[in-house]
């Protein structure tokens, strides 16, 4: 079973803390693979927040491609991090790992946020399709103040190879998943978290109903609704889609995975809404088991569990830090401090919020609401 | 030598050309005379025989004759009184003496289209081969990391939805205060939620009363006993007019037919009506017979019939292949759809039914843009209960899977495949795989599915099947008075039996589902187009279903 942990805080911290707290959520044999998103960047990043920054992986070759074509559409590099990469047993080096701060093409400075983050997003997709084929170019995410590393191999061993101990990276906001693979040939994009213009999200579980929710997102003629590597990547297309496409506040992303049944929904101040989102969006519904954690482009975490609670999930912390996780002992070595009677497991109506940076945590009932 | 003459008899037919012979014992017969009263057809009678017997007591041979006159139970040649094979007079036999045989070498077809009249009936298919549907399996089962729901455990919720739905980016809703409220201002289409298999259309005319009752009665128990809200298709013919103002009009489907009987009692029913109806079905086309139109046989136009319908006595009620009031498809959908939707104050779903056919595709696409359609139902070639001709059972029409398969997936490419529920039927159930089958369907892209025969020969014991046994269902002749209008025949049917049977085969039905269900991982949605957990045993099914291959 897939590890999965989110530290919200006030503070910055070091993935490395994630990375821990999957080593101690670790059974048997499921390294895997690690996949790891930071948001709200410190130490270096900084003074970057506005910035795009495009993350990714190369080959020789697929980096002068790469550099090209940013080169060719007017991006102008700004800054950029490697890791100081350490040869550990069991992982293969790659030629190039790199998260690199961008200015927008001059073109684009007076553009709406909503057009830069189309462009963002289409750079990105333009990248992954010329590498795509030899793996020459992977990129997994292409935002401000967000980086994303992922790679095969068990998450410590990881940890060191990108040498994550002694890096200065830091952030506000870390989701990093311990990868099982259990969809056969491991694949770097299939690795969870999933990003789309801010909007991410992890799950732990299985999607049966993956390819009427793939059809359904992929006919809505979304540029970014592509891929699927992995049958979770839904997920996040699906927050996306509810969020950001349709305008719906957080928590009818729940009411549209899970939604409730008839009975259910007449207790609901918002029924009528209700009905006809469950009958526009019943392609979206999910089965489980599944948990999902995820956030928002302004920075709020959540987790959500399915409609029969099939999966773990804890949420827990103190005030200035919470951690979003799949396993009570992953939680334990992520806050130890904080107060255990205080922790919340949330149920299959619940929708934990925890709020940017950590300020508040709320548990929101989709039966009651 | 034979003489050179005429042979005697030379045209007349022998058994051998017949599809059932009947096998009669001599010894076990006590000559009730039975089995010649119930046989429909009147293929077997009672007759004389004179037997000559030789015989010798004595030590050496003595012969001595004996002539006796004897009652024997005899079939008759006559291709006008074939045996169809019903088995009613082995039903009635007190000594297990008589049952017909199938003659797979029969020659029926050669002999029995007579003065211009090609051999029609009703019933199914002559193929009692497997249908694509019973090849498909549901092979994606969760099992490892993903545990498979359990059917007897977690809850279920195995609806369907009937009525066109608006798009998510269509939906006439704004956030206020966190949450989403509907704005009025937008016609929003009526939208109706039911069991995924319905009853498909079989008319108050091509049934006898006690079974169109016993289905109906069985219909409202689902609903208000079982709180399964399984729904029933009229067929053309309209209903009971009593049934048209009571509060159970809200289980049934009306058609409208290119005949349009008994709409004359549905639109004086209007004002008085205390419900509104589940939907409103036009046909175009049916699978037993696309292209055909219906056919009531004047043998069934019996007093009753005649009066809900509003015709005269012992004529033919035949409908026409097309509406004929309309100069196109197109037209006749835009027109038909609008003007019932309007009839109603546009809260009552109405969509069109279809033959299964290779222009499914353009009337599917001249549906999706029009907001008022509710739904397309296809009828694969495999169906029928009226009379249809051998020829267009046999060899007119598209098999449902492929077909619902690619409506489906030219709704997929144009992102519409909530919008309009594609409602299939045609051979579901036909070797009795009712869940099986319905499943299958749906997984294939269907958002429900219609079922005919299969419920008539489970809830009615038909005797129907594919190797043309009985399928007397046009004639009036019906053996077990499932659609005979002929009181001698009809009172043998106890509607309380269908109903209660009716409700038996849905509440199985239901666990059958959820038993595939469950291991699929679905369970609070059905799985339309989840075709990633069907396999077919055949390369080429597989391609064109585009599901995977499996043997």
């Amino acid at each position: 079973m897939c590890r999965l942990i989110a530290i919200t805080s006030s503070e910055y911290f070091s993935p490395m803390e994630n990375i821990i707290t999957l080593e101690t959520m670790k059974e048997g044999h499921d390294g895997s693979g690690m996949g790891l998103i930071l948001k709200d960047l410190g130490g270096e990043f900084k003074e970057f927040r506005d910035y795009p920054i495009l993350s990714g992986i190369c080959s020789k070759d697929g980096y002068k491609a790469f550099e090209g074509h940013m080169k060719m559409l007017g991006f102008q590099e700004r800054h950029m991090w490697s890791p100081s990469i350490r040869q550990v047993k069991g992982v293969v080096r790659r030629d190039h790992y790199f998260a690199k701060v961008y200015q927008y093409p001059e073109s684009y400075l007076d553009k709406t946020t909503k057009e830069k983050e189309d462009l963002l997003l289409k750079t990105r997709l333009t990248l992954r399709g010329m590498g795509e084929e030899d793996e020459s170019i992977v990129v997994f995410s292409f935002y401000p103040d967000v980086i994303t590393v992922k790679e095969v191999g068990d998450p410590l061993t990881l940890g060191e190879f990108f040498g994550f101990d002694k890096s200065p990276l830091k952030a506000r906001l870390i989701m990093a998943q311990g990868r099982q693979n259990t969809n056969y040939q491991i694949n770097l994009y299939a690795c969870h978290p999933f990003f789309i213009q801010g909007y991410s999200t992890m799950t732990n579980g299985e999607n049966t109903a993956f390819v009427p929710i793939r059809e359904f997102l992929m006919s809505r003629g979304f540029p970014g609704y592509i891929g699927y590597q992995s049958d979770s990547e839904v997920f996040t297309h699906i927050l996306h889609y509810t969020v950001r496409q349709l305008g719906y506040p957080l928590t009818y992303y729940k009411d549209i995975i899970t939604p409730l049944k008839d009975a259910e929904i007449s207790q609901r101040p918002d029924r009528d809404a209700l009905l006809l989102l469950r009958a526009s969006l019943r392609m979206l519904t999910i089965d489980g088991p599944n948990v999902v954690i995820g956030f928002t482009p302004d920075g709020t975490c959540f987790m959500i569990q399915d409609s029969k609670k099939l999966r773990p999930g804890v949420v827990g912390g103190i005030k200035g830090r919470y951690a979003l996780v799949s396993e009570e002992c992953g939680l334990d070595r992520a806050i130890p401090e904080r107060d255990r009677t205080k922790d919340i497991f949330p149920m299959k109506y619940d929708m934990v919020i925890v709020s940017p940076e950590a300020e508040e945590v709320k548990v929101w009932s989709q039966q009651a609401s | 030598m034979e003489p050179a003459g005429i042979l005697e008899h030379n045209h007349r037919l022998s058994l051998r050309e017949f599809p059932y012979i009947i096998r009669w014992s001599d010894e076990r017969c006590k000559r009730c005379g039975m089995c010649t009263a119930v046989c429909p057809v009147k293929a077997i009678e009672p007759q004389v025989e004179l037997r000559r017997t030789v015989h010798s007591s004595a030590p050496l041979p003595e012969p001595v004759e004996t002539r006796k006159v004897t009652y024997i139970v005899k079939q008759v040649i006559d291709i006008e009184r074939y045996c169809t094979g019903c088995g009613t007079c082995t039903l009635v036999c007190p000594n297990e003496a008589i049952e017909p045989e199938y003659n797979p070498q029969h020659k029926f077809y050669h002999f029995k289209n007579k003065a211009g009249e090609p051999y029609k009936r009703g019933g199914r298919r002559n193929d009692p081969s497997l249908s694509t549907l019973d090849r498909i399996k549901f092979t994606r089962i969760s099992m490892l990391t993903d545990p498979a729901l359990d059917a007897g455990r977690h809850e279920f919720r195995i609806r369907t939805l009937l009525g066109r739905i608006l798009s998510p980016e269509e939906l006439p809703l704004k956030t206020q205060d966190g949450r989403l409220i509907v704005s009025n201002d937008t016609f929003i289409p009526p939208v109706r939620e039911i069991y995924p298999i319905m009853i498909g259309s079989m008319s108050v005319g091509a049934l006898s009363p006690p079974m169109w009752e016993g289905l109906a009665m069985g219909v409202a128990y689902l609903n208000e006993v079982m709180g399964m809200p399984v729904v029933m298709c009229s067929g053309e013919g309209g209903m009971p007019p009593r049934l048209l103002k009571s509060r159970y009009l809200k289980y049934f489907i009306l058609q409208i037919a290119s005949g349009y009987f008994g709409w004359d009692e549905i639109i004086h029913a209007l004002p008085h009506m205390v419900e509104d109806p589940c939907a409103i079905e036009i046909k175009y086309g049916q699978g037993a017979k696309p292209g055909d139109g219906g056919l009531l046989m004047s043998y069934k136009v019996l007093k009753l019939i005649a009066s809900i319908r509003g015709v005269p006595m012992f004529v033919d009620l035949a409908s026409p292949p097309t509406h004929q009031t309309k100069y196109s498809i197109e037209e006749s959908v835009a027109k038909m759809i609008q003007s019932m939707s309007m009839a109603w104050g546009f809260r009552v779903p109405v969509f069109p039914k279809i033959s299964g056919t290779k222009t499914a595709r353009a009337v599917l696409n001249n549906l999706a843009r029009n907001p008022y359609a509710a739904a397309l139902s296809i009828d694969g070639e495999d169906g029928g209960t009226g009379a249809a001709y051998n020829v267009s059972l046999d060899k007119m029409g598209h098999p449902i899977a492929s077909n619902i398969r690619e409506c489906y997936m030219d709704l997929v490419r144009q992102g519409k495949q909530n919008e309009l529920p594609l409602i299939s039927a045609g051979g579901v159930g036909k070797k009795g795989n009712l869940a099986a089958n319905a499943a299958a369907l749906i997984m294939l892209g269907a958002s429900g599915v219609s079922v005919g025969k299969y419920i008539m020969q489970a809830t009615a014991e038909c005797f129907g099947d594919e190797l043309n046994r009985c399928n007397l269902c046009n004639t009036g002749r019906c053996p077990r008075g499932i659609t005979t209008q002929d009181p001698k025949l009809y009172r043998r049917l106890d509607s309380e039996k269908v109903a209660e049977r009716l409700v038996e085969v849905f509440r199985s039905a239901d666990i059958e589902l959820r038993k595939i269900f469950a291991p699929m991982g679905r369970s609070t949605e059905l799985p339309i187009g989840m075709s990633d957990g069907l396999s077919i045993d055949d390369k080429a099914m597989a391609e064109r279903l585009e599901i995977s291959y499996a043997c």
